[in-house]
């Protein structure tokens, strides 16, 4: 097209009149309505491997427990594809990228031809090599993903008695969590010497299984799985348990007839891959978020990796689905993504955790100041790491009600504040001023509506006003908001103890 | 006091009841006032703006003249009626004459009482034919009215009596802080606690009302929305929500339960800064939730209230409508002793925005660009429909068009003060000062009446009469209670006297009675129908609740009761999102900024800075800010602090104080000159109601 067919006005379209994306979980979802609400004409096009709209999978966890329903985690509206113009394609995987074409290929033969091509492949759990899953998972073992794997959980939670968790990180926690809350016997196995070992510290995580215990969760770790023993039935080899290796004795049978691995994931690169994309643990992306190795293709969420990290958090992907929409619709053309500071909270009934950032710091570290608190009877640890007045990491477990104030100090390195306790506890909310009047000094105001202090009362009552009502009429105290009535009435019967009439 | 008059406080929504009248006992002649126990909002009780009221009636610089510069740069000097209102035609026909009708803009109050601004929109439409009409209640209660009217179809602030708060079980108070702009309002929600009720406040700060809350939620300012998100996600995902309600009495709930599946506790928590745990109580205790069975027992009754904290905002609309969503979800609207309701900031805010002072508004709470309404409300005017003008700009638009190429020239202000109360006010200032020529009508000598051309001098509230609506909407008397000094005219009939030397079409009277039987026809069959309202009834029924459409009928305490005002009675979930400040701090202006009242001042302080108690109990302006913000700035208190936003600086006194978030700090709006808040406040406007965002801004702080 010459300059002079240039149509005329916005929109300019700086990623081009066709945008496709691959993916359609929490980052592809979240970036089609971001873009669809900063640019109502653009062409879009989604695929999603999942024939069923977008959904939230911070809320499995919540759908494993029972709290949700499956059918009130959605994202989208399926009847919001249609009304907003866009192409959605939900349920079918794309086989491949043909980035000299600019156009992806889709399994069922389709094609779809792409200015800007973002892909928000996601991650797919990971297994590890355990034998007995050769040849797939066996009957009564699920890797904890998907919604359609959470269904399948709670479909074997209504006949399990023994549930095994395979993963001691926060996927697991909530997990075991929830089906101990749906009455099985549940145990935890985790490879590392304590639990959510990334993001708390030795203490912390012993406090945490310590409440587990509580909760009745068996928590085994250092917990080497050998291999799941399975039984062969008419359906096929069915798990009837977890074998744990021991160095100096006998593998170990820890019964099970529902497995959970939540063993991490894996970031799903292989259609970029084998596009010939960058591609190390993630599709490598600038602060564009465009593939470093063809500028048409941009990458959000849990397959791109940003620098040297991949994040596997909701709210990264979101920010990036935010700086990408702002970016290719135009609206703002100097947004970048510079990384995420990330903040875990875990999700689970009588469970209340929140940590961030750089936790594993010890109070003996240099340059750092570390702040803690335990009582792990109750369940409670609480430690914020300082460096030059700025948070640079904390762990509230039990009891969290400093979270939101940490959160935000976190997320902004904002200077925190000169009382260092404030962040680990919440302070007790002020108690009306009701106060003895023999302390209150003669200034303290009592009735703030009508601008009285106790001297004025004083004052009064040595004219001569000896009852309420009388020292009411003079000074107007109790005539506004009247919640001082019973202030007065304590320091007019005060006066008169001290001096009767 | 041995008599007096019957009638209401000069200031606030409530309108708290006083009677009027000399000192007889005394023997000094003195007007006083005392409180009357006889109508309900006010509960008996005054605050010390109200008791101190009579003393604007002898304020030193009472204006008691016209006033009126002969050229630009002359001095304002006293000059005759007939001079002034001349002078103002005149000048009002060359305008028209060289730019067309639209050169001649008006600017309105939500203090005018319902006659005067019915009078004052049918003047711009019909004396000057002219679209350029708004108010200030554009900066009060525009969000809320734009969200009451896409929810239930209607906007009434309080869809109930005030005394419903008290038999609430819990009530959820969103950015009010009550015990100081209108304190008698505490005794509802004392009798409330009293009766074993539980009071949630939202608000930034650890205002006197949150201090007497069960439950205080602190977000960061500009989070309101997503803070009712989350909580509505919480009820979703406990099953507190009223399904039953939701599928009989309301549309569209699915679309808010997908968008509020984004609004999970831990990221709400991250957004507002509220701990999940007090997110969670919060939700508990407005449902009735006790935790020992599942959902809210059938006789749990809650309310949601918001007020200017949440609306000031450019998402002020949508903020509102998260919490009405919250509310239809838990399904309240519209049951007895339950709801959702707004609280009106000025005295006649609710009936202020229902009769035609608003610029896409007609009489009766009728939309300008609806044929029917035109039709009816023109056969009231006797004109023809076509010669009602269209909508016109909304007030901060209409306020920085002033003096441009395509602006109005000429600006008649009746009841306003926006050099001081308007944002970015020096910008404000910079236009008003563009104009050809300003009128300004008031009683004292405002900041913006001293910039005028011509100043004409009012009755005010004392000393004339008329109906204001309360926030409850219901329809009270204003009562003549001591004759106007001698040289001053009330509203109604100065605009008489100018639509006669304009020649403008229809009948004009100077008669608040007559003005007022003139809006009952012209609301009639409106959604403010006031057509079956009489004074007489007012005073006999101590106040009528619109709508009133006969003198036979009851007027409508409840609206909500069976139906919504919607097409299909049904009341509208509508999806919203979380946008945020419009400013956020940064490393420049590191400081959110939140502005508001003191109890001791109304409003622009136009006339509480005139009241020496008032001035002694809050003498000047000041910033509240975290003692760990003024140690690490190095800002004593008491010392004189510059704050700075993107569009200018205001100087103020330093109050280190707790009660605030260690990244806000707090302005209050009342004084003028270098101190305004408003030099610094950010005029983005809500895209829906063109609410300006008052109540967030990034600021600096530095010690001068």
């Amino acid at each position: 097209m010459s300059e002079h067919d240039a149509p005329a006005g916005p929109p300019a379209w700086p990623g081009g009149r066709r945008i496709v994306v691959v993916g359609n979980g929490m980052a592809g979802s979240r970036f089609v309505t971001e873009m669809r609400a900063r640019d109502p004409g653009v062409s879009i096009t989604v695929f999603g491997q999942e024939a069923r709209r977008p959904y939230n999978r911070v809320l499995l966890s919540n759908v494993l427990a029972g709290t949700a329903q499956p059918h009130q985690i959605g994202l989208v509206d399926p009847s919001w594809y249609a009304e907003h113009a866009i192409d959605a394609r939900l349920g079918v995987a794309v086989t491949k990228i043909d980035r000299a074409a600019e156009v992806v290929v889709a399994e069922d033969g389709t094609t779809a031809p792409y200015d800007t091509l973002v892909l928000a492949t996601g991650s797919a759990p990971l297994v590890p090599p355990i034998p007995g899953t050769e040849d797939g998972l066996p009957r009564g073992t699920v890797a904890f993903r998907t919604l359609d794997d959470c269904a399948d959980i709670i479909e074997a939670a209504h006949s399990a008695r023994h549930a095994v968790v395979i993963g001691g990180g926060l996927l697991g926690i909530e997990a075991a969590r929830g089906l101990a809350g749906r009455g099985l016997c549940v145990t935890v196995l985790h490879l590392a010497g304590h639990l959510m070992e990334r993001q708390l510290d030795a203490e912390a995580g012993k406090v945490l299984a310590r409440t587990l215990t509580g909760l009745g969760i068996r928590v085994r770790l250092a917990a080497r799985v050998a291999a799941l023993r399975t039984r062969g039935g008419p359906d096929g080899e069915r798990v009837v348990g977890v074998e744990l290796a021991h160095d100096e004795r006998p593998a170990e049978l820890v019964p099970a007839d529902l497995v959970v691995m939540a063993c991490g994931v894996r970031p799903a690169v292989g259609l970029a891959r084998a596009a010939g994309l960058a591609v190390e643990r993630g599709i490598v992306v600038d602060e564009a978020l465009r593939s470093v190795s063809d500028p048409a293709i941009r990458a959000i969420g849990e397959c791109a990796q940003y620098g040297d990290v991949v994040y596997g958090l909701v709210a990264p992907a979101w920010e990036q689905a935010a700086v990408l929409a702002d970016l290719l619709s135009g609206h703002r053309p100097a947004a970048r993504y510079t990384g995420s500071r990330q903040i875990t909270r875990l999700k689970a009934a009588s469970l209340e955790l929140a940590t961030m950032g750089e936790t594993h710091h010890g109070s003996h570290d240099e340059d750092v100041e570390v702040v803690q608190f335990a009582d792990a009877a109750r369940g409670t640890y609480k430690k914020v790491v300082i460096r030059d007045d700025r948070l640079i990491g904390a762990i509230l477990l039990g009891e969290t009600s400093t979270a939101g104030t940490l959160t935000q100090l976190y997320d902004r390195a904002a200077p925190l504040p000169a009382d260092r306790l404030a962040l680990l506890f919440a302070g007790a909310p002020a108690a009306p001023a009701a106060g003895s009047p023999v302390l209150m000094p003669d200034g303290a105001q009592v009735c703030t509506c009508n601008n009285v202090t106790k001297g004025q009362i004083r004052a009064c009552w040595e004219d001569g006003a000896t009852t309420v009502e009388e020292v009411t009429a003079r000074t107007r105290a109790t005539t506004g908001c009247g919640t001082c009535a019973d202030a007065v009435a304590g320091i007019v019967g005060w006066l008169a103890e001290q001096s009767p009439p | 006091m041995s008599s007096g008059t019957p009638t209401h406080c000069p200031y606030c929504a409530l309108q708290c009841g006083m009677v009027v009248g000399r000192d007889l006992a005394t023997g000094g002649g003195q007007v006083r006032v005392a409180p009357r126990s006889d109508v309900p909002a006010g509960a008996g009780g005054l605050c010390q703006k109200g008791w101190t009221a009579a003393d604007l009636l002898t304020t030193a610089d009472r204006l008691t003249t016209p006033l009126m510069r002969v050229h630009a740069g002359a001095p304002l000097e006293p000059c005759t009626w007939d001079a002034a209102l001349d002078r103002i035609a005149a000048e009002i026909e060359r305008l028209r004459a060289a730019y067309g009708p639209d050169a001649v803009a008006v600017f309105g109050g939500g203090g005018l009482t319902n006659e005067k601004a019915y009078q004052l929109g049918k003047f711009a439409r019909v004396g000057l034919r002219t679209a350029n009409i708004d108010y200030n209640g554009r900066f009060c209660m525009s969000s809320a009215a734009a969200a009451l009217n896409r929810a239930f179809g209607m906007d009434r602030g309080l869809p109930m009596p005030i005394t419903d708060l008290e038999t609430a079980d819990a009530i959820l108070l969103v950015g009010g802080n009550v015990a100081e702009t209108m304190p008698p309002f505490m005794r509802h929600l004392a009798a409330q606690r009293a009766g074993g009720g539980q009071l949630i406040v939202i608000d930034p700060r650890t205002t006197p009302t949150a201090r007497r809350a069960d439950l205080h939620l602190r977000p960061t300012p500009g989070t309101d929305l997503a803070l009712a998100n989350g909580l509505l996600h919480i009820a979703v995902n406990e099953g507190l929500i009223d399904e039953t309600y939701i599928a009989a009495r309301t549309r569209g709930f699915d679309a808010v339960r997908t968008a509020v599946n984004s609004y999970w506790p831990g990221r709400v928590e991250r957004i507002t800064g509220v701990p999940v745990p007090q997110l969670r109580r919060a939700v508990w205790l407005l449902a009735g939730e006790t935790g020992e069975t599942r959902g809210r027992s059938g006789d749990h009754t809650a309310l949601v209230l918001t007020a200017r904290g949440a609306e000031q905002h450019a998402d002020g609309t949508d903020t509102v409508t998260a919490y009405i969503n919250l509310a239809l979800a838990l399904g309240l609207p519209g049951l007895p002793g339950s709801g959702y309701g707004c609280l009106t900031g000025q005295g006649n805010g609710q009936g202020g925005r229902e009769h035609g002072q608003k610029a896409d508004q007609l009489p009766g709470y009728r939309k300008i660009d609806d044929p029917v309404a035109r039709a009816h409300v023109a056969a009231v005017w006797d004109v023809e429909p076509a010669a009602i003008p269209g909508p016109g700009r909304s007030a901060y638009e209409l306020l920085v068009s002033l003096g441009t190429r395509d602006g109005p020239k000429a600006l008649l202000l009746f009841g306003s003060n926006p050099v001081v109360s308007a944002p970015h006010a020096a910008a404000v200032e910079e236009r008003l000062d563009a104009l050809e020529f300003l009128v300004v009508a008031d009683f004292v000598p405002s900041e913006t009446a001293l910039r005028a051309d011509v100043v004409l001098p009012t009755t005010q509230w004392a000393e004339e009469s008329g109906t204001i609506t309360n926030l409850e909407g219901r329809v009270l008397r204003r009562e003549r209670a001591v004759p106007p000094p001698p040289g001053v005219r009330g509203d109604l009939a100065v605009l008489a006297a100018l639509a006669g030397r304009l020649n403008a079409p229809g009948t004009w009277s100077g008669e608040p009675a007559e003005v007022f039987d003139e809006l009952r026809r012209a609301s009639a069959g409106g959604l403010a129908d006031y057509s079956g309202i009489t004074y007489e009834r007012i005073a006999a029924e101590g106040g009528v609740f619109w709508p009133c459409p006969g003198e036979g009928h009851p007027g409508t305490p409840r609206p909500f009761l069976e139906r919504f005002a919607t097409p299909d009675g049904r009341a509208r979930f509508t999806p919203v999102e979380h946008r945020g400040a419009v400013e956020d701090v940064c490393a420049d202006y590191p400081l959110y900024l939140t502005t508001g009242r003191v109890l001791a001042h109304y409003q622009s302080g136009a006339q509480t800075r005139r009241v020496d108690q008032l001035n002694k109990a809050a003498p000047e302006p000041y910033v509240e800010l975290h003692p760990d913000v003024a140690e690490r700035l190095g800002i004593a208190a008491g010392a004189l602090v510059r704050v700075t936003s993107r569009r200018g600086s205001a100087l103020v006194r330093a109050r280190p104080t707790d009660a605030i978030r260690p990244d806000t700090v707090f302005v209050p709006f009342h004084w003028a000159g270098t101190g305004r808040a408003n030099l610094l406040t950010n005029p983005a406007l809500d895209p829906l109601s063109r609410m300006p965002e008052f109540k967030v801004c990034a600021v600096r702080l530095e010690a001068v």
